[in-house]
């Protein structure tokens, strides 16, 4: 097989504390730590473990957004990526703005150009926490699908790979005929961090430009954000000195037991 | 019924989206909810998504999607709020694998004029119904907590750290997955006679012959269902962290969850440290729950967990270290080491038990 495919999206930093801006419009991202979305982060390292196992010839890193998603494409060239692909869109700084099917079909745009074996995407964003792009870039596509991937074992002489799945309840096996679309879930496996060496040699490597505009893909938000805003606060509570007085209060007080 | 909103409003934006549908589309409400089955049972996430489908107004159809799944149809025909049961029973969907049956419900949304349609927030919905939205050129709405009006939805962004609201501009139908914890189920067995079923129409079946080969479906574990209520469903959950040190040590939770009738839950500390199965973990890319009673044993309280318990009517943390995130979060807060709590939790609610 040729070809690995894994998008990459550049988020807040899964550390960082959000806060809603003080009219309504949004989230306030303005001098906070962004980094790869720690989904991409795993399907990225599955994509390069495809490459050293042999299964793979090349993978190929690619981001739709603005021009900063370029550091987070560095990155991913500095961890093991052979080159990335940037797709830009007009000036969506908001990630609000360039939702999954946008970015679904900017995808699709590529997949047809590079014509991969296998694409693997993160099974959702921790900033809009959608969880729809693997799905909806496979459906345009046209080819099979699986998502919340635990495991991954490639057989590329046979054109197949066979995917254990998270669903709730427990876990489920299925075997896809290549291409396909996987997503990646926490428990796939545990990704590298990029060296000093490579980080120097990730300077180096090609960041292709191409536009959404080239691709003929339309980026205008399907749904429209009205408002953002805080989630209710929970009242503060009580600490309590003993178990016994804990479960007086939650009898008594709380009627929970 | 759209409770809790301006009629005016609401017919004014009501009018704006009949206006933005093409020509010709029906100017009537008419949803259509995926149902999600297990071992020939409705889940309970689905009579929370029939329950968000009643709230849009206009009739409610339940597509029932499977192979043999006469007794699911039944089941579902005699939900509260259901006006019809589409039923496609085909062996294409023994497993019901997304690439035919996103084939189906988007044709089906196509052509019988569906305006909405949704699917329960679980890992089935949230599998099929995106790859649907994207064969009929839609964007969904994932994870709605809350209906404004027909065009307009609330949902959790950044980890449950802000809600927005965002409203469909483009036309056709609109496809949601429903949070569900965030609506009252609908009852399963209503009172008067169950809703007409009926074989979903052939132009739709026959949409899922022509669909891509299906990933061919190999094997399942654990998902024949413990004694144990379900965490979506459960009324208690006892939710242990990394501080139980052990698989064994996590037998201790269940005890006190059987004592209270609820259910055992993780962080995801405890998932990696194999202490649990995954289908365990709370939190934002685990399950979301919202029960009576969430006590949280060695849980620090990390963002990513927070998501997926703050609608806990009541939530008790027990850890050792009084600065653990969990106590600003926590109803009633108790800092001792758990192994010693834990005992002395079981005897004093034992206790409580048999005074009645």
């Amino acid at each position: 097989m040729k070809r690995a495919l894994v998008a990459i999206k550049r988020v807040v930093d899964y550390n960082a504390r959000v806060r809603v801006k003080a009219d309504k419009s949004g989230v306030d991202l303005t001098n906070v730590k962004m980094s790869m979305n720690p989904f991409c982060e795993i399907a990225l390292e599955e994509a390069l473990r495809l490459r050293e196992a042999k299964q793979v010839e090349e993978v190929v890193a690619v981001s739709v957004g603005p021009q900063q998603v370029q550091e987070t494409l560095r990155t991913a060239l500095a961890m093991g990526a052979d080159r990335a692909i940037h797709v830009s869109t007009p000036a969506a700084s908001d990630p609000a703005t360039l939702q999954p099917l946008a970015v679904a079909r900017a995808l699709a745009a590529v997949a047809r150009r590079e014509e991969p074996g296998i694409v693997l995407l993160g099974k959702q964003a921790i900033d809009d926490d959608c969880n729809q792009t693997g799905q909806m870039l496979a459906g345009l596509l046209r080819w099979p699908q699986a998502t919340f991937a635990s495991s991954l074992a490639v057989d590329a002489a046979a054109g197949t790979a066979t995917v254990e799945r998270e669903v709730d309840g427990g876990s489920e096996t299925l075997r896809l005929k290549l291409p396909g679309v996987v997503t990646a879930d926490l428990r796939l496996n545990t990704p590298r961090y990029a060296t000093l060496p490579n980080i120097m040699k990730a300077k180096k490597k090609p960041i292709e430009s191409l536009s959404t505009e080239e691709l003929g893909v339309d980026t205008t938000p399907a749904l429209q954000t009205l408002q953002v805003v805080e989630p209710q606060k929970r009242k503060g509570g009580v600490m309590v000195g003993s178990v016994k007085e804990l479960v007086e209060r939650l009898h008594g007080e709380a009627g929970v037991i | 019924m759209l409770a809790s909103r301006g009629s005016a409003r609401l017919w004014a934006s009501l009018g704006t989206w009949y206006a933005s549908f093409s020509a010709g589309a029906p100017a009537q409400i008419s949803s259509l909810v995926v149902v999600e089955h297990r071992n020939g049972a409705l889940t309970g996430s689905t009579l929370s998504a029939i329950a968000a489908a009643a709230r849009l107004g206009g009739p409610v159809s339940a597509l029932v999607g499977g192979e043999g799944v006469g007794g699911v149809a039944d089941s579902a025909a005699r939900v509260e709020g259901v006006d019809k049961v589409l039923v496609a029973d085909s062996p294409l969907l023994r497993h019901q694998q997304p690439e035919p049956y996103a084939e189906l419900l988007a044709s089906l949304a196509a052509a019988a004029a569906f305006t909405h349609v949704l699917a329960p927030g679980g890992t089935f919905g949230k599998n099929l119904l995106p790859r649907a939205a994207a064969l009929a050129g839609a964007q969904p709405a994932a994870d709605v907590v809350e209906i404004v009006d027909a065009d307009t939805f609330v949902r959790p962004i950044y980890a449950g750290n802000a809600l927005a609201t965002v409203r469909f501009t483009a036309p056709g139908p609109r496809f949601l997955t429903a949070r569900p914890t965030s609506f009252k189920p609908a009852a399963a067995a209503r009172a008067g006679a169950p809703a007409a079923v009926e074989a979903a129409p052939a132009g739709a079946l026959a949409a899922m012959a022509a669909a891509p080969a299906a990933a061919e479906w190999v094997a399942e574990s654990g998902r024949d269902g413990g004694a144990r209520p379900e965490l979506g469903a459960a009324k208690v959950i006892i939710a242990g962290g990394r501080a139980l040190k052990s698989k064994e040590n996590f037998a201790l939770l269940e005890r006190l969850a059987d004592l209270l009738g609820g259910a055992v839950a993780a962080s995801r500390a405890a998932v990696d440290a194999g202490y649990v199965p995954n289908d365990l973990q709370v939190g934002q890319t685990g399950k979301v729950v919202a029960p009576e009673l969430y006590v949280a044993l060695g849980i620090s309280g990390a963002i990513q967990h927070v998501a997926g318990i703050k609608d806990s009517k009541c939530i008790v943390a027990v850890n050792t270290d009084a600065e653990a995130p969990i106590f600003q979060l926590a109803d009633y807060g108790l800092v001792q080491d758990l192994f010693t709590a834990l005992p002395e939790l079981e005897q004093e609610i034992a206790k409580l038990k048999k005074q009645g």
